[in-house]
């Protein structure tokens, strides 16, 4: 991950959003986090990234660079995690559709998150570039 | 045939460990609540079959005293200090993420390889279990390897267990109460309730009316309750089993799957869930609190919408 310095903010985060969706669903949801990961490494790799391309930042630039990185790890391990058949949600489902008379394997219902896994990394990949993008047009003036 | 009264005996007995581990533990003020807690947790995987619904009853009644009177503390096993895990880390390298990753493969072993497998037409694993069997076998292998590949003592993944473990303290404990909280519910006809309200309001004859209102319920819900697994049960006993799966005979594996990915996109929307959006804020040194929410709320809606259109296709 270090290695990506001279990257521009949108495609880093990006990066970080695959990392955290990937790594999630093999179960490793407490290798990365806001604290373990966000603030100490990628909140200020994000703040660099756009100071690279546009000097210093104001405070309200800052604050929305670090509240998206926030957000990329928060929605990376919600719609990473599922894809894992040992996560709490997974075993709660199971429990509670077997007390309804409903046995279900917990593979299945790991596979059937990977839709939603997909479609939330293209949009809020979109999101990313689409701040990208502002943010560096808004701070150009 | 190999059945998941195996996993709550390995479970048991790790608890149990953990219930005599912390009771030694003086420099816990509270060892004697975090022993009488792990036992009792430990009692209901070694004895559940034998204690009847009473019995369990009074268990999880004992476990909700202990941890709401206050009675759990955090017990101190003897680590290592940061230096030497610094030291370790740098001797270790990558190999510190073997034991980590040995745990899919097991898993993925055990579903395509041991799951098929079978002895005079007898399977090896019960074949409704086979996922939890081998996440259990998955774990018992992974411990092992870590022992041997970073030459640890015995002691130490259940002096470390124990540790994490009383880190997390209760709220681990909470997917299985939610689950239980949902079959009370279903019991006593909360579900059947809502269930009447919604089809009285609504004309959930139509398939995607159905869909959204569980998708979008599940979402509201999450958004008040602050939690998804506290929704689940309500709205899955009130709209999905009679609707969803009863009149219309959706696939029940889609609709519990992304009717909980819907119940996360609420959670990115709730200041109620603190731990993922306050926290960071204040971590962050952000001076709106509600920063980290405004940046998720306008891929959370999309999600959202996303989902009721993914379930309306692959359910039915």
């Amino acid at each position: 991950m270090l290695r990506l310095r001279g990257v521009s903010v949108g495609p880093l985060l990006v990066v970080y959003l695959l990392f955290r969706q990937g790594t999630a669903a093999l179960g490793l949801i407490s290798i990365a986090g806001h604290a373990q990961s966000i603030r100490p490494i990628i909140a200020p790799m994000a703040e660099g990234a756009v100071e690279a391309y546009v000097g210093p930042l104001d405070p309200a630039t800052r604050q929305d660079v670090r509240a998206t990185a926030a957000a990329t790890d928060n929605i990376g391990v919600f719609f990473g995690e599922d894809i894992f058949v040992a996560m709490g949600s997974i075993l709660l489902m199971v429990g509670f559709l077997a007390t309804a008379g409903i046995t279900l394997d917990p593979i299945h219902l790991s596979l059937w998150s990977i839709p939603t896994a997909i479609v939330a990394f293209a949009i809020h990949t979109a999101r990313l570039l689409l701040f990208d993008r502002r943010t560096r047009r808004r701070l150009a003036r | 045939m190999i059945g998941l009264s195996v996993v709550y005996l390995v479970a048991g007995v790790v608890f149990a460990t953990f219930a005599v581990l912390s009771s030694l533990d003086r420099n816990n003020p509270r060892r004697l609540g975090n022993a009488a807690f792990w036992a009792l947790v430990a009692t209901s995987f070694l004895a559940g079959d034998h204690l009847g619904d009473v019995g369990n009853g009074i268990v999880v009644l004992g476990l909700a005293a202990i941890a709401g009177l206050g009675g759990l503390g955090r017990g101190q096993p003897a680590t290592t200090s940061a230096d030497e895990r610094k030291a370790s880390a740098a001797r270790f390298g990558n190999k510190l993420f073997i034991p980590a990753l040995t745990l899919p493969l097991v898993v993925v072993f055990g579903v395509l390889v041991l799951k098929p497998l079978t002895f005079d037409g007898v399977p090896l694993l019960d074949p409704k279990q086979a996922t939890l069997l081998s996440l259990s076998l998955a774990a018992v292998v992974a411990t092992g390897v870590g022992l041997i590949l970073l030459r640890q003592p015995l002691m130490s993944p259940l002096q470390e267990g124990r540790r994490l473990m009383d880190t997390v303290g209760w709220a681990a404990l909470l997917p299985q109460m939610l689950a239980a909280l949902g079959a009370v519910f279903a019991l006593a006809g909360v579900g059947d309730t809502i269930g009447q309200l919604v089809t009285e309001y609504l004309p959930m004859d139509a398939r995607l009316t159905a869909v959204a209102v569980y998708c979008l319920g599940m979402a509201a819900f999450t958004m008040i309750m602050g939690n998804a697994f506290a929704a689940f049960p309500v709205m899955t006993a009130g709209v999905a089993l009679p609707i969803l799966v009863g009149k219309v005979g959706g696939d029940p594996a889609v609709i519990a799957a992304i009717g909980m990915l819907s119940g996360f996109c609420g959670t990115l929307m709730t200041p109620l869930a603190a731990n993922f959006n306050l926290v960071p804020a204040a971590l962050l040194e952000l001076p709106d609190r509600y920063a980290v929410i405004r940046a998720q709320i306008p891929t959370a809606i999309p999600l959202l919408l996303a989902n009721v259109v993914l379930m309306y296709v692959l359910a039915f």
